[in-house]
């Protein structure tokens, strides 16, 4: 067993003690009601995936830095698990705002600009993919990963920047004291999964990348004809 | 920095004199233009009042809708003829090749976007509340904002099969910032603009100008030493 698992396990647990505090213990929101313990899972989910795309991001400049497949390994890991928990934030997110505000989704910059940032490192994703040399697969993520980052403290800022629809961002400062322990709770809850699937994920990708460069010769990804670089 | 500008303008002369003596193309592309214009007319039908409260989001997805052709062709020329080595070799700091490129690149984007203005007040009955010549800004940093992140990913997906899936997948959702900000003020001088709303969006489009120029100029070289 690897200490990722033992991250995963810790995450797992601590999520199923803040979630059932944040659902019978926490007090009801004053304005919202029932409807705003979906926080402890949208705020968490929020926050670990932005730290997920700028851990990213410092792996691509280091990435391209020093050009080491680890580093590569690294940024495409976090690429994907903040990838999919910005989906997932779009998606809770879709679920509070239909009760609240009326509307599943509304172009407001905060929503905008997250649904930007997942369709932007979607495609990051999916150019890995289609480059067969791992020189240039190297190379490639990283600058459409840091390119795709900018957006990053965008997301963040939006609501401050802009008049919003959105809640500004939770902070001590904004939550009520009887809602500070299940969020905190269910903050590291989050990173602590979000690090176990990701150095999981680490692990996969530096296999292939090692067997890729033993045996260059040896298929070791799905093949993808139709999509393969020129020359290959 | 001279010697950086003169390759930056040589660069430029090159694209230039490359799109002159293919001047079909850059007919056929604005042929291209004319033809999505058309195609959102019918889209939303003689509703005249529709048509003209969003002439400026027809004329700038048919900019963007066309720009994916343009970029594409950026680097094609000298990947099909294998100069690309040639000019990477060449002493020309990779900077200025990027810088000379996407200038050539803004440059046939604001020609397009001037070829395809008299279409959009005819099509759907454009009528100008603020002087024509305000849209002019506009049009160059809203071209400027397509050009440095689209030339960038031209280059990165220049060798790859599928450029034409993946660029713009790549550029599309990067750009929307530059969209959102170049369709409205396109609106506002087509609709007046009494809460001068317009200032605030050309700062967003030279904000964002100014970030992708900078950062693409920077991650070019990487781009071409792969």
């Amino acid at each position: 067993m690897r200490w990722e698992h033992g991250s995963l396990g810790l995450g797992f647990i601590l999520l199923g003690i803040a979630h059932y505090m944040g659902l019978f213990v926490a007090p009801s929101d004053a304005m919202m009601g029932d409807v705003g313990r979906i926080f402890y899972a949208h705020v968490p989910t929020a926050w670990v995936a932005l730290v997920m795309l700028t851990a990213s991001f410092v792996g691509a400049v280091g990435s391209l830095w020093n050009g080491r497949y680890t580093w590569d390994a690294a940024t495409t890991a976090l690429a994907e698990v903040g990838t999919v928990l910005t989906g997932l934030l779009l998606f809770q997110g879709a679920i509070w705002a239909k009760p609240t505000w009326g509307v599943f989704w509304s172009w407001d910059p905060r929503l905008t600009s997250s649904a930007v940032l997942f369709v932007m490192f979607v495609a990051v994703l999916i150019l890995r993919r289609v480059v067969d040399s791992p020189e240039r697969r190297l190379t490639v993520t990283a600058i459409a990963t840091i390119v795709a980052f900018v957006d990053v403290p965008i997301v963040y800022m939006s609501v401050k920047w802009w008049n919003s629809l959105h809640q500004t961002p939770s902070s001590p400062k904004t939550v009520s004291d009887t809602m500070h322990l299940p969020l905190r709770m269910a903050a590291f809850a989050m990173l602590f999964i979000a690090i176990g699937i990701a150095v999981t994920r680490w692990r996969t990708i530096m296999a292939g990348l090692t067997l890729e460069a033993a045996a260059p010769d040896l298929p070791t990804r799905a093949p993808t004809l139709s999509l393969r670089e020129e020359g290959a | 920095m001279t010697r950086g500008l003169l390759q930056t303008f040589e660069i430029l002369r090159k694209d230039a004199l490359i799109e002159w003596r293919a001047r079909s193309q850059a007919f056929a592309l604005a042929c291209f233009a004319i033809t999505i214009l058309l195609l959102f007319s019918f889209a939303v039908g003689p509703d005249t009042a529709a048509l003209r409260q969003h002439a400026g989001a027809y004329l700038w997805l048919c900019l963007l809708l066309s720009s994916t052709l343009l970029l594409s062709r950026s680097f094609q020329t000298e990947v099909e003829s294998g100069a690309l080595e040639t000019l990477i070799l060449a002493p020309v700091s990779p900077p200025a090749l990027f810088y000379g490129k996407a200038i050539a690149n803004a440059a046939q984007l604001v020609l397009l976007s001037l070829v395809s203005l008299p279409f959009v007040v005819a099509l759907f009955d454009g009528h100008f509340a603020m002087p024509i010549w305000k849209l002019l800004p506009v049009i160059v940093l809203g071209s400027a904002g397509l050009a440095a992140p689209g030339t960038l990913y031209a280059a990165l997906t220049a060798r790859l099969h599928s450029r034409q899936l993946l660029l713009p997948l790549l550029l599309f959702p990067l750009i929307v910032p530059c969209l959102l900000a170049s369709v409205k003020a396109t609106s506002l001088v087509m609709a007046g603009d009494p809460m001068e709303q317009m200032s605030s969006w050309l700062t967003l489009l030279l904000c964002f100008d100014l970030v992708y120029w900078s950062l693409c100029g920077v991650l070019f070289p990487r781009v071409i030493d792969a």
